[in-house]
């Protein structure tokens, strides 16, 4: 079975690329030094055999790092990963200065740069931590040994005396010690590696696996950092787009007669794109507000058809993005879940549903665009700069090379950042003001013009004997995503099935966990009614279904901090759990609501978060973000929601659209259970998915109501009956 | 154009400005204070927050025209000879942040709670603090962290 489709689905453009920088031309922005990155085994030796031509000779397609060491031991990792406040920048540096041995001040990360960076498809899935963790300290640590080697052949000393550390080779016999640079005498070496020398374990880490503080820190509390949407360029200007009455709209007719007249002021239309530059951001904004534009708009889905349209649309088999993600593809069968359902003693059915919500990242997208020639530079906040690179290459026809893209550290993203859309407008409106140009969205632009986490809806139907034994599950998520739509529970009798729907009504991509949130929401809850329905504890029940010791250790580990079962449910207090595995991480929630009987408010009391993704390489940072998944978590289960109609949205602004504030803050404990004994895993995304069945589940507990609709409580807890 | 004069961070500004040209902007686009964030436009986030009298202020919905003569704080004058302000000091020893784009608008936001109530409650700080939206959720760090600088007495 492949449900590796969800990214396809959820992801608006798919390239293949080459890396094409040739090493003499990446080796000029450095002075001397050793250049290392890691290459595929087979690749090394396939170019083994090729004429050793220098000139000639590319950087193999598979290169997704670059660390170089320079004379004066400052140490550059480059890679095409960004920033956006999940604190890599820090963790990535840990790692390298872990198995290169050098001190941590020394590194320099130059990340996100699609001229200096080897080319990423971009930050998302959790697999910075797994994938380029990983990769570094593999070129670290060949890097390392590379560098005793050349000490060997310098000091006096066999090799196996040399010790490296604190970017320096020892002989500890002779105490005669060399520094990394000065191995290099002067020269500019490159170096490609198979991928699989001996790391250090996790358990003898000294800089990784501690909380150290993010770098850059205090950059970010004076406000000395720039994002994209604080930089300046000599000379720059400010743009401002015309944004159509409703989606799809083309333009019909356009008089931009007033802002054309107004000095200083340039209109830029082109098919249906419509904007405005000015020498400041208040007349590009009034320059805009005299256009009067008339917009032509096809009829379109409303949000009160929302769930029947993706039920009753679904996409042809293989229509989908990528060619998959459609029919058979997507169906799970294990034993035969009919008979199984059918002689069940408990059984429950029920629909769920997940609205589209908003990414809502604090800083909307923004870009600064330079032209020099035809050639274009711009400065965007995105997730995946390459795939940004390719699409200003498709917008302007221009050869690759032509376009930079550089990805300053993010105001956030949490998966609503795969796309350019502000670097193609303001790339489009520094071509005809032939200066350099700043385009920032507005919060309503970016509630409105980026892209939404999928709506859904899930059918569950669940069957269990009089034992309790869980026997028969039939799962079908419509159009929300395939991520983690298999149960982690041991059912003997399975049938699973995405179906993808034509033309969502809203533009929907990638966010935060993806449909793991939705999946995990509908499965805890209905393992939750379940257990109701037979009469076990929920957490018993789970347990009883659960092989993989790591999740039985993260759902064991929650109860016992939260104290599971020792207060008694009343009308006003209620308890809920839940739990999954996804993306290499192990997680269990445990929330307490307080509900008001007055006034039907529901009020998030206290979480417990036990976390399980492996040998943990920055606790600080990575509590911080377990902390923050489930703050940001709450916002989908209880208020978030995207309104829409005749395409248009309804809420595009904070006063409409409610995000969890500081008053909505619960107490939340972590519990990190550090698996040094096993492979990294990211935490970007997986502990966001417990929250919301966990809640759901307290207000059972305390109400009886059964709530299956995400946002559950957008207006307090719904009249019973 | 006309000019007005602005007191910024201690120092007296001549800058063009039109009537209806927000302080955010002033701020960003004309004297390249870019700590100050837009963040939302309506005065919900927080992000642009400043002082004005030592009173944290919605730039974005403040006119420039109407602050000439007062005395305007931003991020990147609450530094001291070179040494951060006790609420930046707390932000960074609770690593009360994840993308840091809120953390000026937190951070004077606080400065302003701190200085009309050098000891808050718990329930004070959310109370105080509840315009500032973090979406990436680090509310808790940053609650502990105006905790931290109330005991270090912060003012």
């Amino acid at each position: 079975m492949s449900f590796d489709s969800e990214l396809l689905q959820q992801t608006t453009d798919r390239l293949t690329h080459s890396f094409t920088v040739n090493r003499r031309e990446l080796l000029k922005l450095f002075g001397a030094g050793l250049m290392v990155c890691a290459v595929d085994a087979r690749a090394l030796q396939e170019s083994g055999g090729r004429r050793r031509n220098e000139e000639e000779e590319r950087v193999p397609h598979d290169v997704a790092s670059w660390i170089h060491i320079a004379e004066d031991n400052n140490v550059t990792v480059f890679t095409g990963k960004a920033e956006m406040g999940q604190n890599i920048r820090t963790s990535l540096a840990q790692q390298v200065s872990e198995e290169l041995h050098v001190p941590l001040d020394t590194i320099t990360m130059v990340m996100a740069d699609t001229e200096l960076c080897p080319f990423d498809m971009g930050t998302f899935g959790s697999r910075t931590t797994p994938q380029m963790g990983t990769e570094l300290r593999n070129i670290a640590a060949t890097a390392r040994e590379m560098l005793v080697d050349m000490a060997a052949s310098k000091l006096v000393g066999n090799r196996n005396q040399l010790v490296a550390a604190n970017g320096t080779v020892t002989n500890n016999a002779t105490r005669q010690s060399i520094r990394y640079g000065e191995l290099l005498n002067g020269r500019q070496l490159v170096q490609m590696i198979p991928d699989d020398p001996p790391l250090i374990s996790p358990e003898k880490w000294t800089v990784a696996g501690k909380a150290v503080p993010k770098v850059y820190g205090r950059e970010f509390v004076t406000g000395e950092h720039k994002y994209a949407s604080d930089l300046s360029r000599p000379g720059m200007l400010y743009g401002k787009v015309v944004r159509p009455s409703e989606y799809h709209a083309t333009l019909a007719s356009l008089d931009a007669d007033e802002a054309q007249q107004a000095s200083g002021v340039t209109v830029v239309h082109d098919g249906d794109f419509v904007g405005v530059v000015a020498r400041d951001s208040t007349s590009a904004a009034r320059a805009a507000n005299t256009i009067k534009a008339q917009w032509k708009a096809p009829q379109q889905i409303s949000e009160k058809e929302l769930y029947s349209y993706l039920r009753e649309k679904p996409a042809n088999q293989g229509q989908q993005a990528g060619g998959e993600g459609g029919g058979r593809a997507n169906v799970h069968e294990k034993g035969s879940f009919d008979s199984a359902f059918g002689s069940a003693e408990k059984k429950i059915e029920a629909t769920y549903t997940v609205a589209y919500i908003q990414h809502a990242p604090l800083e909307p997208r923004a870009a600064v665009a330079e032209w020099n020639g035809d050639k274009v530079t711009v400065w965007t906040g995105t997730q995946r700069p390459f795939a940004v690179r390719d699409e200003l290459v498709q917008a302007f026809h221009l050869p690759e090379q032509n376009v930079r893209v550089i990805v300053p550290d993010t105001g956030s993203a949490y998966g609503g950042k795969h796309t350019g859309e502000a670097a193609v407008e303001c790339a489009r409106l520094a071509k005809a003001a032939g200066k350099p140009v700043k385009l920032q969205w507005t919060r309503e632009e970016e509630f409105t013009w980026a892209y939404f986490r999928p709506a859904g809806v899930i059918d569950v139907k669940a069957g269990a004997r009089g034992d309790g034994a869980l026997v028969a599950w039939e799962y079908h998520n419509y159009n929300s995503g395939p991520s983690a739509i298999k149960p982690p529970y041991e059912v003997p009798n399975q049938r699973i099935q995405f179906h993808p729907t034509e033309n969502p009504p809203l533009r929907q991509g990638s966010y935060r966990s993806l449909a793991a949130t939705a999946n995990h929401f509908a499965r805890e809850s209905s393992m939750d009614e379940v257990a109701h329905a037979i009469g076990i504890d929920p957490l018993e029940f789970r347990l009883k279904h659960i092989s993989d010791p790591r999740l039985r250790a993260v759902f064991e580990t929650a109860a016992k901090r939260f104290g599971w079962g020792q207060q008694k449910p009343s009308q006003e207090r209620g308890f809920g759990l839940a739990g999954g595995f996804e993306k290499g991480g192990y997680v269990a929630t445990c929330a307490e609501v307080a509900v008001d009987p007055a006034s039907r408010a529901v009020r998030v009391v206290r979480v417990v978060e036990a976390w399980d993704c492996g040998p943990v390489v920055n606790p600080n940072g990575l509590k911080n973000q377990i902390e923050g998944a489930i703050m940001q978590g709450m916002g989908g289960a209880l208020f978030e929601d995207v309104h829409f109609a005749d395409g248009r949205v309804l809420n595009p602004r904070f006063a409409l659209y409610r995000v969890p504030r500081f008053r909505d803050m619960p107490k939340i404990e972590v519990e990190l259970i550090d698996r040094k004994d096993e492979k990294p895993f990211g935490a970007g995304e997986t502990p966001i998915v417990g929250i919301a069945p966990a809640v759901g589940n307290a207000i059972f507990s305390a109400t009886g109501i059964r709530l299956r609709s995400l946002p559950m409580v957008p207006q307090g807890l719904p009249e019973i009956g | 154009m006309r000019e007005i004069t602005l007191n910024v961070n201690g120092a007296e500004h001549r800058v063009p400005a039109a009537e209806d040209e927000m302080l955010l902007y002033v701020l960003r686009d004309r004297l390249n204070l870019t700590g100050t964030k837009y963040g939302c436009g309506e005065g919900q986030c927080g992000a642009c927050t400043v002082l004005i009298d030592g009173r944290p202020t919605r730039s974005c919905q403040m006119h420039a025209s109407a602050v000439s003569g007062r005395k305007i704080t931003t991020i990147e004058g609450i530094e001291a000879d070179g040494k951060l302000h006790p609420v930046q000091q707390a932000f960074l020893e609770e690593e009360a942040f994840q993308c840091s784009y809120c953390t000026p608008g937190m951070i004077l936001s606080a400065v302003g709670l701190l200085k009309a109530n050098p000891k808050p409650s718990d329930e004070e700080i959310i109370r105080g603090m509840n315009g500032n939206i973090c979406r990436c959720g680090t509310y808790p760090r940053i609650v502990a962290a105006i905790r931290r600088a109330a005991e270090g007495g912060a003012q």
